[in-house]
């Protein structure tokens, strides 16, 4: 058991710090949360500036702890978040990595890692939640296209987005995990009607993506027809690994910043409070260690993350709500008061057990694929 | 970064598991928790003789040279089976008190306002003066309570060994409440095929996986922000997972045949030693006042 870094990884770690610490004052000002154009801009001419360093394809051909090393950096040097990239950089470009042809490899990878395409996922339907397959938007051959038409919810960026990662239903008459296929669809096609999706923190962080009669061409199709579930199943893996590692860095400062108000408006005085909060930085810290052993154990395995990943998100979503919680508790009356930025993150943090399988299907899983329990409903 | 068991940390964790399988198997507990708490001698020395005691001694005095994390492996061990006696303090007074490397000498301490086995030990560190037994909870654990206690800065390594005996009841109590919920039918199925027992099982596991993490790195680091951070951690996976697995059991859990209430009683007993919970929430708490969060 070694948490200190090998040579090499100290070597990466180093010229990455010199690097943020040269590039972030040179940044632009940050876009406004509803600014869309503006944030597109920013997301991309950050991810421009990791390629030209030679950073761009770290999420998905690094290792697992160089790919750490990089979260935690980012993080705690408060660079800027992957954002508009996210969907391109962590979905779809590893999945068309590991699935696509040479020709779809070269079309669509170097875009995304020059930050010039953003990529959007429509996968969850109204009726398709956490079980997935049962989407039904459908998808009829017809010459060199398919013809789409249907509908998808909680789809990030499409306002802005170049491409989607879209799964369509192709054989309606086969089990319904063997008649899915993975399409690339350009989200500038006649038939495509977006919609924002307004959430409870008020703002348009997703939206409705309405299908008509799309045409996409069948050179789009990654993996073969009626593949699609398993395609799928190679991109969400991606998901469960490090995807939170960077959060989990930036919830300890949070922590550190809560204590700070605490001292200011005198909470910290109550017992009570200040034993929670020391209760959650054994928390917080024990959710890095548990990254750190994750991603020890996906490197040891040739980078596959494990079913580990459900044991992490479970418990870091439910720490997560609980630390605005314990915000509200520093706060007072003005955590009712949105302009404090812990109000609208303690709502954010209100999808983190519902978000990417909900913690009742987490629980499921862990149950049934590690612990091998019967399978029941 | 390797953070994960080198193969010779898996050799010893396997080794010291069949050990313990040939010394103390599920029958010989159920047989200690029936008659007056005494202490296997020749376990002991058993123990002794696999390094258990002298596990972090250096070579040259007669030890085995290894380091923490080694000894948390085996003191998890020795936590999954519910192992009798002052493991921790006698694994502690290697090559202080002659004999305690060995395990021809049990030694115990006095932690807090209690002391364990001072009846049956050969040595007791710290002040036992005017020691009274106390009817214990745990059949496995004889308890005196020492008047005024000490007052004493807990030994770091010692919260971090009962820690790791704690992540080691949390594992196994996972594992009998799985056991049990594959077996068990009731309305024609295995009650583990019901989400509302399968879910108490899945969350036994996520809380052992985030104690085992936190205990192992506390280990690595030997920071005591990070061991007060395992205490907690691993104190919750014990406790909880015992209680669950408890549930689990239905009225079986409620019986003295039954091993379950052993695990719990054990786990609240090692709760209580080598300072509160409240002191390792207020040191974590502390830390984060002072910027080393």
């Amino acid at each position: 058991m070694d948490l200190s870094d090998t040579p090499e990884e100290e070597e990466f770690r180093a010229r990455l710090r010199e690097w943020l610490a040269k590039t972030l004052p040179g940044l632009p000002p940050e876009p406004s949360p509803d600014d869309w154009p503006g944030r597109r801009a920013y997301d991309l001419g950050w991810q421009r500036r990791l390629h030209d360093a030679g950073y761009a394809d770290v999420h998905w051909d690094a290792s697992p702890t160089t790919r750490l090393i990089f979260l935690e950096e980012t993080e705690q040097a408060g660079a800027p978040y992957v954002g508009a990239g996210f969907v391109g950089l962590l979905h779809a470009g590893p999945t068309i990595a590991a699935e696509g042809t040479d020709e779809q490899r070269a079309r669509w990878l170097p875009p995304i890692l020059r930050g010039e395409e953003v990529w959007c996922q429509g996968f969850s339907e109204p009726d398709a939640g956490s079980d997935l397959a049962a989407l039904r938007t459908r998808a009829r051959r017809d010459g060199d296209d398919y013809v789409v038409t249907g509908s998808k919810i909680w789809t990030s960026h499409a306002e802005v987005a170049d491409w989607c990662e879209l799964l369509v239903r192709t054989d309606p008459e086969a089990p319904r995990h063997r008649g899915i296929t993975w399409l690339a669809l350009p989200m500038d096609a006649p038939g495509i009607t977006v919609r924002p999706l307004r959430t409870l923190a008020g703002s348009a962080e997703f939206a409705e993506v309405f299908l008509d009669e799309v045409r996409v061409p069948v050179a789009n199709r990654v993996g073969d027809e009626n593949d699609g579930w398993r395609v799928t199943m190679v991109t969400l893996s991606f998901e469960r690994g490090t995807a939170f590692a960077g959060e989990v860095v930036a919830c300890r400062r949070v922590l550190g910043e809560l204590a700070v108000e605490a001292r200011e408006n005198g909470r910290w005085d109550d017992p009570v409070l200040r034993r929670r909060l020391g209760r959650l930085n054994a928390e917080f810290r024990a959710l890095w260690r548990l990254t750190q052993w994750n991603v020890s154990a996906a490197q040891a395995s040739g980078g596959v993350p494990g079913v580990g990943g459900s044991v992490f998100k479970l418990r870091y979503s439910h720490a997560r709500q609980e630390l605005y919680d314990a915000a509200a508790e520093v706060l007072g009356a003005d955590c009712l008061d949105l302009d404090r930025p812990w109000t609208l993150d303690r709502l954010s943090s209100l999808s983190y057990t519902i978000a990417a399988g909900t913690s009742q299907i987490q629980h499921s899983i862990i149950a049934e694929r590690i612990l091998g329990l019967p399978k029941g409903r | 970064m390797r953070f994960r068991l080198t193969d010779d940390q898996r050799a010893l964790r396997d080794g010291m598991r069949q050990l313990l399988a040939r010394h103390f198997d599920g029958a010989a507990l159920r047989a200690a928790a029936e008659g007056p708490a005494r202490l296997d001698r020749e376990l002991w020395r058993a123990l002794g003789d696999a390094g258990f005691f002298a596990l972090r001694l250096p070579e040259a005095e007669g030890g085995v040279g290894l380091g923490l994390p080694e000894a948390v492996l085996v003191f998890e061990e020795a936590g999954r089976v519910l192992l009798p006696g002052p493991l921790a303090a006698t694994h502690l007074a290697a090559g202080a008190v002659p004999g305690a490397a060995t395990g021809e000498t049990v030694v115990t301490a006095v932690d807090g306002g209690l002391v364990e086995w001072p009846a049956q030990a050969d040595v007791v560190r710290g002040d036992a003066t005017g020691a009274v037994p106390m009817r214990s909870l745990d059949p496995l654990t004889p308890l005196h309570r020492v008047p005024g206690g000490t007052a004493a800065q807990p030994d770091p390594v010692a919260v971090l060994l009962t820690a790791a005996e704690q992540l080691g009841t949390a594992a196994r109590v996972c594992e009998l409440a799985v056991q049990h919920a594959r077996a068990r039918e009731q309305f024609g199925r295995p009650v583990g095929s019901f989400q509302a027992v399968a879910h108490l099982c899945a969350g036994m596991l996520v809380r052992s996986e985030t104690a085992r993490a936190a205990v192992y790195a506390a280990a690595v680091t030997a920071d005591p922000v990070d061991i007060a951070a395992a205490r907690l951690l691993a104190d919750e996976a014990a406790v909880r997972g015992a209680r669950d697995c408890l549930q689990v059991h239905g009225g079986m859990g409620f019986t003295w045949e039954s091993e379950v209430h052993l695990h719990l009683k054990r786990a609240w007993v090692r709760t209580q030693r080598a300072g509160g919970i409240t002191e390792s929430e207020e040191a974590l708490a502390a830390a984060l006042a002072t910027g080393a969060a």
